[in-house]
C-alpha cells in the first residue's frame, strides 16, 4: 500500500478510496496497527507450522521437559527448588512469562525472564546464576513460558516502565550499523516482503524461547536480537545489556494482546 | 539432556492402525564442522533406532550425519495386543536412550 494509490482517488469509487486509505495507514504509522498484527507463525510454511502445532513433534518440548525437571530439583547451598517456593508451575507461573520484562523495584529497572530466574537463584537459592543461552536457563525459561501458552501478552505500561519502554521504542526506530537500517525499516515498513528469499515478519516476540530450525536448538529473544544487529552490521550488545531489555520491553508492549506461543518453532 | 518424547494412543482397538511419534534430544554433530581455529569437531550422532512391541521389533532405522538435531520419526503399526512399545536410540560415545510407553488394546 503506498501513497500513490490513495492519490489516484478521483478515478476510483469513494468506498475504494476509504478502503485504500485504511490499508495505507499502517505504512505511515510509527507502529504496526493492532488489526494488522501477525505473529511470525503466520509467515511460516505449512510444514513448519505443523511442527509447532504438535507437542509430540515440537522439539522445543524437550527443553520444556528438562525445565520441569530443573523446576523440581533442589539447588544451591539453600537446598531449595523453584517448586519449594512457587509450588506447581502450571498454576503459579500461568501468565507470568507474558508479563515480562517486568519492573524490578530494588534494581529500579525492568528485568527479563532470564534475569528474574537468575535473581531468584542468587537471592533465594544462593546458587550461581546461569549463563545466557545455557541449556539450563533455556530449559527453565521454556518451561515457565510454556505455562503462558494461549494467554495474551500484557507487559506493564505505567509510569515506572514508560521511560524504558520509550527508550526501547527509540532504539527500534533508530538507524544503526553499516547498513544504516532501523528495526522499523524492515519490521514496520517492509514486513511481508522477502529478505534473501525469507519472508520478513513483524517482529512480535510471541513465542520465546523459540526452537529455531536454523539454530538446531532453542534460543532466547536476546539471541535473536543480537542476530539482527549482526545482520545490519551494527555493534552487538552483550547478553543482558539494559538496551536489549528495553528493546524486549518495547517489542512485548508492541505485541500486547497477542497470544503467547512458547515454545514456538521458527525457520 | 538425555530426553525423549514418545507419543502414541493410550488405547486402541485390536487391528487398528496406530501412529507412533518418537522425538529424541540429540545434537547430531556431523563430524564435518570445524571450530574457528580449524580443528575438526568430532562426530557425535545417533546411529540407530529400534522400536519394539512387546519385545518384537516393528521398526528400525539407521541414522547418518545429514540428519538434523533432535531427530523426529513418525511411523505406524497395527495394534495387536496390550503391552509396551519401547523405543531405543543408540549412538556415538556410548549414547543409549530407551523410552517405553504402555498401550492397552481391547
Amino acid at each position: 500500500m503506498n501513497a500513490r494509490l490513495v492519490n489516484s482517488g478521483p478515478a476510483v469509487s469513494c468506498f475504494a478510496v476509504l478502503l485504500l486509505a485504511a490499508l495505507a495507514f499502517p505504512a505511515c504509522a510509527a507502529d504496526t496497527v493492532p488489526a494488522e498484527r501477525r505473529s511470525g507463525y503466520a509467515f511460516m510454511g505449512r510444514e513448519t507450522r505443523a511442527i509447532q502445532d504438535d507437542d509430540a513433534a515440537n522439539p522445543g518440548m524437550l527443553w520444556v521437559l528438562e525445565g520441569e525437571a530443573l523446576w523440581n530439583r533442589k539447588t544451591g547451598p539453600a537446598g531449595r527448588a523453584c517448586s519449594d517456593c512457587h509450588g506447581d508451575a502450571r498454576a503459579s507461573m500461568k501468565g507470568v512469562a507474558a508479563r515480562y520484562p517486568a519492573f524490578d523495584k530494588t534494581r529500579a529497572q525492568p528485568v527479563n525472564l532470564e534475569q528474574r530466574i537468575n535473581l531468584c537463584r542468587t537471592e533465594q537459592q544462593q546458587a550461581k546464576p546461569l549463563t545466557y543461552e545455557s541449556k539450563d536457563l533455556l530449559a527453565l525459561t521454556a518451561y515457565v513460558g510454556r505455562q503462558s501458552r494461549g494467554l495474551p501478552i500484557e507487559v506493564a505500561d505505567d509510569a515506572r516502565t514508560r521511560p524504558f519502554l520509550e527508550a526501547g521504542r527509540e532504539a527500534f526506530n533508530r538507524r544503526q550499523g553499516q547498513l544504516d537500517l532501523s528495526c522499523a525499516d524492515c519490521h514496520d515498513k517492509r514486513w511481508g516482503k522477502r529478505l534473501a528469499g525469507n519472508p520478513i515478519p513483524q517482529a512480535h516476540p510471541t513465542g520465546y524461547p523459540i526452537y529455531r530450525l536454523e539454530w538446531q536448538g532453542v534460543g532466547s529473544l536476546q539471541r535473536r536480537l543480537r542476530n539482527c544487529l549482526t545482520g545490519i552490521r551494527a555493534q552487538t550488545l552483550d547478553y543482558g545489556a539494559p538496551e536489549l531489555v528495553e528493546l524486549e520491553l518495547f517489542l512485548m508492549s508492541r505485541a500486547r494482546g497477542m497470544s503467547f506461543e512458547t515454545p514456538a518453532v521458527r525457520p | 539432556m538425555a530426553r525423549a518424547i514418545v507419543n502414541l494412543p493410550a488405547s486402541a482397538k485390536r487391528g487398528e492402525i496406530i501412529e507412533i511419534k518418537a522425538l529424541a534430544a540429540h545434537e547430531m554433530e556431523t563430524g564435518f564442522r570445524r571450530t574457528q581455529y580449524g580443528a575438526l569437531v568430532p562426530r557425535d550422532i545417533i546411529t540407530s533406532f529400534v522400536c519394539t512391541y512387546n519385545g518384537v521389533e516393528i521398526f528400525s532405522a539407521d541414522f547418518h550425519p545429514a540428519i538434523a538435531a533432535n531427530p523426529y520419526l513418525a511411523f505406524s503399526t497395527i495394534a495387536t495386543e496390550s503391552g509396551t512399545i519401547a523405543c531405543k536410540w543408540t549412538g556415538d560415545n556410548g549414547y543409549s536412550l530407551t523410552e517405553s510407553v504402555a498401550i492397552s488394546v481391547a
